[in-house]
């Protein structure tokens, strides 16, 4: 089953089209890797598909549920970590993730069980009573991944969740997270702009000024366009057009 | 949307409102203090100016303390709802929005558990004023204090409606500051809080007419009429309405597919 799949996915402000009949889906247990330079559309594919506002025309399904017609259910499948930082700054970690229980409908034991689970599997379980204001922006990131991971999602969406954080600390994200795509099986969408994040066993998802440019396997990428690297590959798709 | 699911989760809400209430002192601080000068200064100075006659529900004359007392209790109502509306303006720019916004829960349902659970966390504040304004000699009978707890949350739930609303429409920070004073004082003063209608009407007839038709008088006298034991009907009925209307509104300003967002983004 698909994890998420976009259908013809068309959205504007106004008279602005941000994003054009973008169709791709992200296989059970799959890492995909959505790269774009700035101003791609990623951040609004992400307020689609998390169903902050509706697309103007196309489909998004999550594992099945339609985010149009039953949007609880498709919410109820994904994890988000967005690309602003969304923790309150005056809670403690620990809050924070009671906090996200609580919407998601956990009971009180099960929360306090699985929030420490989920920090200490990132590593962030020491720091867990004091306020987020006092943690580096690599550990407010990691309790963020944390908090997405409460509920159990099948599906983890990530918004470039590495961007303003040091070399070692973007690391231990990328590392937490494919660890996560691995172990648990969970399907991972991770939009960036940073090219050394893709892997080449990872599945890519190019898209550029609102256009999808190219969608398969990353490994694969740099042999069709008959070029040398993945990198020369980027800058054949985002320069035309 | 399952029952128990919703009741956690309102849970939830409210108990992230209270914590975050009780760490930001410097505003709970204000709050508190906010009306106290009100009564403590302007009150005093106003008494020797402002003679009141015998005003419902009063059943004697009153020291313009008494009168002013309960329309202060509505002022913290009104500074809070304003306040709540701007953090949510503040946690829509900063993004937390979307984490409430992103509950396997009906987003008209996420609305409203994040607006009652505000005016919950506001009313301690509003008894603990009553309590101290004991000390000017605002002695309202003590069964209406209990009286009045349905008034300030129906009022309050109004006002906090009205911010929703406002919060839902104003997609910047910038644009909300300029909101608030639009707002916020004509609201306060062209109402029943500091004074009387018939006082308005001395003072100018459309002044006095535009007190008449501000829902924030309705709330006043809701809250005036409960605390001396009386029950102010069409007040209570405006405060309704009200609150009804704002809220659709705000619903149809967070809507997915009709709200200001889905226009204008407001993000990359």
């Amino acid at each position: 089953m698909k994890a998420l799949s976009l259908e013809g996915l068309g959205h504007s402000f106004g008279q602005r089209r941000v994003l054009e009949a973008v169709s791709f889906s992200v296989a059970e247990g799959r890492m995909c890797i959505l790269l774009g330079r700035n101003g791609a559309g990623k951040t609004t594919l992400f307020s689609l598909v998390t169903g902050l506002y509706h697309a103007r025309s196309g489909q998004i399904d999550v594992f099945g549920h339609s985010m149009r017609a039953d949007p609880a259910a498709a919410l109820a499948q994904m994890g988000v970590v967005f690309q602003q930082q969304t923790l309150d700054l005056d809670l403690t970690a620990a809050e924070n993730l009671r906090y996200h229980g609580a919407l998601h409908g956990l009971a009180a034991g099960i929360c306090e069980t699985r929030l420490r689970e989920e920090l200490e599997r990132l590593e962030v379980l020491d720091r867990c009573d004091e306020p987020v204001r006092s943690l580096s922006g690599g550990q407010r990131r990691r309790v963020e991944i944390a908090r997405a991971l409460m509920h159990r999602p099948r599906i983890l969406l990530l918004d470039e969740p590495t961007t303003g954080l040091d070399v070692p600390g973007r690391r231990a994200i990328e590392q937490h997270v494919r660890a996560l795509c691995r172990e648990r099986g969970i399907a991972v969408l991770w939009a960036t702009h940073f090219l050394e994040e893709v892997s080449a066993d990872d599945d890519l998802v190019v898209l550029h000024k609102g256009r999808l440019r190219w969608a398969g396997g990353a490994g694969r990428v740099a042999a069709d366009l008959a070029v040398a690297s993945m990198a020369d590959a980027f800058d054949v798709l985002t320069e035309a057009a | 949307m399952k029952r128990r699911h919703a009741l956690r989760a309102l849970t939830g809400i409210l108990r992230r409102e209270m914590l975050r209430t009780l760490r930001q002192r410097g505003r709970l601080l204000s709050a508190i203090i906010r009306p106290l000068v009100w009564l403590a200064i302007f009150a005093a100075g106003f008494r020797s100016v402002l003679g009141l006659s015998i005003t419902p529900p009063y059943q004697t004359y009153v020291l313009y303390e008494v009168y002013v007392v309960p329309g202060l209790a509505a002022m913290m109502l009104l500074f809070h709802a304003m306040a709540s509306s701007l953090a949510m303006v503040y946690d829509r720019e900063m993004g937390s929005m979307r984490l409430l916004l992103t509950a396997p829960l009906p987003r008209w349902y996420l609305l409203a558990a994040r607006l009652l659970a505000s005016v919950i966390v506001s009313l301690p504040l509003v008894y603990l004023f009553l309590l101290i304004a004991r000390y000017w000699d605002v002695r309202p009978p003590v069964l209406g204090y209990l009286a009045m707890f349905p008034a300030l949350v129906l009022s309050g739930l109004m006002l906090g409606a009205f911010g929703l609303l406002v919060s839902s429409i104003s997609t910047q920070m910038e644009n909300f500051a300029g909101v608030m004073n639009f707002v916020i004082f004509p609201t306060f003063f062209a109402s029943t809080a500091l004074y009387p209608i018939w006082r308005l009407a001395e003072a100018g007839p459309v002044l006095a007419m535009i007190a008449a038709w501000n829902p924030f008088s309705s709330a006043v006298e809701l809250i005036r009429f409960a605390l001396y034991l009386r029950f102010d009907p069409v007040s209570a009925l405006v405060v309704l309405a009200c609150l009804v209307g704002f809220f659709l509104a705000a619903v149809v300003g967070y809507d997915p597919g009709r709200g200001l967002w889905s226009r204008r983004g407001g993000e990359g």
